[in-house]
C-alpha cells in the first residue's frame, strides 16, 4: 500500500447494525422453523388461535428469507461496495432509513402473520400497507447502492456490485409487480390483487421463483465474487466466466418460474417454456460454482487451517448440489412425482441451509473482526465445531425430506393388484411421521450451530485488547 | 467480448438499464400471453363469483394459512383424478384473488372438496380434527366456532372485486351483508331475494349456532368449492379436435 494513500473512512456502523440484526433474525426465524418442523411430528404443539402451523409457517419462511436473508445481503453489499470503490458509502442518514424502515418492515410483516393479515401468497404474504413501505425502503436502498458506485473512485465495477445490482433492481421489479393491489378501503389492511386465477399463479411463481433467483442467489453470489477471493487472497479464477455467468444467470432465471406449475391450469406451452429454461440454468449455476470454488486455485491448502474458508467451501458445493436438483425437478415427469411433497421442502433447504445460510456465516465470519476492529474472531476452533453440527443437521434434514417426499409420491399413485388406489391420504401422512422427527432433529442441529456462532461472534466483540484471541490474518492488507 | 463489456462495467446507469432489460424478456413473454384470457381460461359452464358468505370463507381460509398444506389444483394425472375428481380447469379460478393453487399436500387436495363430507363432519373436524382422523396431523381450529364473522365492511369487499373485474351487481353489493347472514340461516324471507341474486346456492346454518361465525363462512366456503362448474358438459378443446377428425 502507497504511504500516500487515504483509506477512505467507510461507513461501517451501518453495516455493525444489519450484521446484527441478520444475526438475531437468523436465529429467530430458525428457532421457528424448528418449532413448525415439530409441529408437523407432534401436532399438539399448535396453541391456541395465533401459533398453528398455517401462521407460522409463513413467519419462519419470510424470517428467514428476507429477516435474515435480506440483513445479511444489507450488511455485505453495504461492506462490500465501499471497499471496492473505494469511497465512503452514500449518505448515512439514508443508509440509516433502510437499516430501521427494514426492521420495520418486518415487524409489520410478522404481527400480520399472526394476526391473520395475509395476501394469502407464499412469500408475498405482506399485506399492501407493508408493501408500500418496504418499496419506499427498497428505492431508498437503491439510490444509497447506486449513489455509492457513481462516488467510486476505482474505474471498474466490481464483479460483486453487478450480482448485487440486478439483485437490487430485480427484487423491485417482482416486488412491485406481484403486489399490485386495491385496498378495500384506507382504514382496512385487507386488500385484493389486480391478478387472479391462472393469471396471479403464473406471476406469484414468477415472483416467488426469482426469489429465489435474485434475492436467495445474485445478492448471495455477490457474496461469493467478494469474500472467497479476499479469504483465499487469490483473484477470482476467470473474469470471462465472470461475465457470462452475470449475464447468462440474470437472463435465464426469469423464466423458470413456471415449472412451480407442473400439469395444472397453466397453458401447457408456458410449461414447457418454464422446464425448458430450468434444464439451461443448470449451465450458469454450475459455472458460477465454478468459478467461485476453482478461485482456490493454489490456495486449497488454506482450506485446512480456515474454516471459514471452509464454509464457503461447502456452501459452494451445496450450491452446486442444488442447482444441479432443481432442474431435475423441473423436468415435467420428475416433478408429477415430486411436487406436492417433502422432496420440495428438502430442496429448498439444501439451497437455504446448505448454500444462503452458510454463506452468510461465512460473510459474518469474515466481517466481524473488521468491522468491530478485532484481531481475529474468538475461537476457530468454534467455527469449526458450528461447520460441523451445521453440515449433519443438513444432511439430516434433506435426507428425511427425499426419503419422505419420494415416499409420498410414490404411495399417492401406488395401484393395488386390482387397479385401486392403494393408500387412503391419511395412511401417506402417517407414514411421514418419522422423516419429521428426523427433520426436526436435523433441523435442531442446525440451530445449535447458529448458537454457538452468537457465542463466538459475542465473545469476539466484547474480547479486551489484552484478551488472548485466535491469530488470523487481519483484512485489508490491500483494497 | 471482454473489451466491450468494459463500457458496460465502467457505467453504473448503463449497467442498470441493461440489466432491467435482460431480466424483463422472460417475464413479459410468459405472462403477457397469458392476458388473453380467450386461450387461457377454457370456456365451462357454471362458474360463479363468490357469494359474499363464501368470500368471507375464503379470506378465513388465507387468514389461517390453510394454502400452506392444502393445495386446489388437481393435475391431469390418472391417481390425482381417480383420489379427487376431474382435474382442476383455470375457469374454476377466474374469481379467486389471488388463486389459492397451493404448492404443498400435508393435507389432501381440497378443489373439488365441497359435497364430499357433511357440515357437521366439517365442523366437528376442523374443531378436532384428531376426533375423526385419528393420524390427522391438522392443527385444531376451535376458535372459528367462537369468533363472529366481520361482515359490515363485506360490501367494500365486493366493491374492490369489482374494480378488479368480478361481476358483482349494484344489488349484490348493497344487499352483501344481509345476504351474507341469510345465506348462514335455514330459512329467512330474504332468501328469495338473495337467490335471485346468486341462483341455486346452499343456504343453511352451516355450524349448527344462532350466530353468524368463520366457521358458518369457511365451511359454506369448503362445501361449494368445486361444485359450480359443469364438467359433464365440459370437454377439452383437443378432444373436441380429435372427435372432428
Amino acid at each position: 500500500m502507497n504511504s500516500t494513500f487515504v483509506k477512505p473512512k467507510y461507513n461501517d456502523d451501518v453495516v455493525k447494525l444489519f450484521t446484527m440484526a441478520s444475526i438475531f433474525w437468523g436465529v429467530t426465524g430458525f428457532l421457528v422453523g424448528v418449532f413448525i418442523a415439530l409441529q408437523m411430528a407432534f401436532p399438539v404443539l399448535n396453541f391456541g388461535e395465533y401459533l398453528t402451523f398455517g401462521r407460522l409457517r409463513p413467519l419462519h419462511t419470510s424470517a428467514v428469507i428476507f429477516a435474515f436473508g435480506g440483513n445479511v445481503l444489507f450488511a455485505t453489499s453495504y461492506f462490500i461496495v465501499q471497499r471496492t470503490c473505494g469511497t465512503r458509502l452514500w449518505g448515512d442518514r439514508a443508509a440509516n432509513f433502510t437499516f430501521w424502515g427494514y426492521q420495520l418492515f418486518i415487524v409489520l410483516a410478522a404481527v400480520g402473520y399472526l394476526t391473520g393479515v395475509t395476501q394469502g401468497k407464499e412469500y408475498a404474504e405482506p399485506e399492501w400497507y407493508a408493501d408500500l413501505w418496504l418499496t419506499i425502503v427498497w428505492v431508498m436502498y437503491l439510490i444509497v447502492f447506486m449513489m455509492t458506485l457513481r462516488n467510486r473512485t476505482e474505474p471498474h465495477i466490481y464483479v460483486a456490485n453487478w450480482f448485487f445490482l440486478a439483485f437490487i433492481v430485480t427484487v423491485a421489479v417482482l416486488h412491485l409487480a406481484n403486489n399490485v393491489s386495491i385496498p378495500i378501503s384506507i382504514t382496512s389492511t385487507k386488500s385484493y390483487p389486480l391478478w387472479g386465477g391462472v393469471q396471479s399463479a403464473m406471476i406469484q411463481w414468477w415472483y416467488g421463483h426469482n426469489a429465489v433467483g435474485f434475492f436467495l442467489t445474485a445478492g448471495f453470489l455477490g457474496i461469493v465474487y467478494y469474500f472467497v477471493p479476499k479469504r483465499a487472497n487469490r483473484p477470482v479464477y476467470s473474469y470471462r466466466l465472470s461475465i457470462l455467468h452475470f449475464w447468462s444467470l440474470i437472463f435465464i432465471y426469469i423464466w423458470a418460474g413456471p415449472h412451480h406449475l407442473h400439469y395444472t391450469a397453466l397453458p401447457d406451452w408456458a410449461q414447457t417454456l418454464g422446464a425448458t429454461f430450468s434444464i439451461i440454468l443448470w449451465m450458469p449455476s454450475w459455472g458460477g460454482m465454478i468459478n467461485g470454488m476453482m478461485t482456490l486455485s493454489g490456495a486449497w491448502h488454506k482450506l485446512r487451517e480456515d474454516p471459514v474458508l471452509k464454509f464457503m467451501i461447502v456452501s459452494l458445493a451445496f450450491y452446486g448440489m442444488s442447482t444441479f436438483e432443481g432442474p431435475l425437478m423441473s423436468i415435467k415427469t420428475v416433478n408429477a412425482l415430486s411436487h406436492y411433497t417433502d422432496w420440495t421442502i428438502g430442496h429448498v433447504h439444501s439451497g437455504a441451509l446448505g448454500w444462503v445460510a452458510f454463506i452468510s456465516f461465512a460473510a459474518i465470519y469474515h466481517m466481524v473482526p473488521v468491522l468491530w476492529k478485532k484481531k481475529g474472531l474468538y475461537s476457530t476452533k468454534l467455527v469449526n465445531t458450528h461447520l460441523w453440527v451445521a453440515t449433519i443437521g443438513i444432511v439430516l434434514y434433506i435426507s428425511a425430506m427425499w426419503v419422505s417426499g419420494i415416499m409420498q409420491g410414490r404411495m399417492w399413485r401406488s395401484y393395488d393388484a386390482m387397479g385401486f388406489l392403494e393408500y387412503s391420504f391419511i395412511e401417506t401422512v402417517a407414514a411421514m411421521h418419522p422423516y419429521y422427527v428426523i427433520r426436526a432433529m436435523g433441523g435442531g442441529l442446525f440451530l445449535i450451530g447458529a448458537l454457538i456462532m452468537v457465542y463466538n461472534i459475542f465473545k469476539t466483540i466484547t474480547a479486551t485488547a489484552s484478551s488472548k484471541i485466535a491469530n488470523e490474518p487481519a483484512e485489508e492488507a490491500s483494497c | 467480448m471482454l473489451e466491450k463489456h468494459k463500457k458496460i462495467e465502467r457505467n453504473s446507469i448503463l449497467m442498470l438499464v441493461l440489466t432491467v432489460i435482460t431480466i424483463s424478456i422472460g417475464g413479459l413473454i410468459e405472462i403477457v400471453p397469458l392476458f388473453r384470457m380467450e386461450t387461457t381460461i377454457e370456456p365451462v359452464k357454471g362458474v360463479r363469483p363468490y357469494t359474499p358468505l363464501e368470500l368471507a370463507g375464503y379470506n378465513v381460509y388465507l387468514k389461517e394459512g390453510c394454502y400452506n398444506c392444502h393445495s386446489q389444483q388437481i393435475r391431469a394425472l390418472r391417481d390425482e383424478v381417480e383420489r379427487y375428481g376431474h382435474y382442476s380447469l383455470a375457469a374454476e379460478s377466474m374469481y379467486d384473488f389471488p388463486f389459492q393453487w397451493g404448492s404443498k399436500r400435508t393435507g389432501p387436495d381440497l378443489a373439488r372438496v365441497g359435497g364430499k363430507y357433511s357440515d357437521e363432519w366439517h365442523v366437528e373436524h376442523l374443531i378436532k380434527p384428531q376426533d375423526l382422523v385419528p393420524e390427522s396431523i391438522m392443527p385444531s381450529y376451535k376458535h372459528l366456532s367462537k369468533n363472529i364473522i366481520t361482515l359490515r365492511d363485506i360490501d367494500e369487499h365486493l366493491s374492490a372485486l369489482r374494480m378488479i373485474g368480478v361481476p358483482y351487481s349494484d344489488a349484490m353489493i348493497e344487499n352483501a351483508t344481509v345476504d351474507a347472514h341469510v345465506q348462514a340461516m335455514d330459512e329467512h324471507d330474504n332468501q328469495y331475494a338473495f337467490e335471485e341474486r346468486y341462483g341455486r346456492v346452499s343456504m343453511r346454518n352451516f355450524d349448527g349456532q344462532p350466530e353468524t361465525t368463520e366457521m358458518d363462512a369457511l365451511v359454506a366456503y369448503l362445501q361449494m368449492l368445486g361444485t359450480t362448474a359443469e364438467l359433464n358438459d365440459y370437454k377439452a378443446e383437443s378432444l373436441k379436435r380429435r372427435e372432428e377428425k
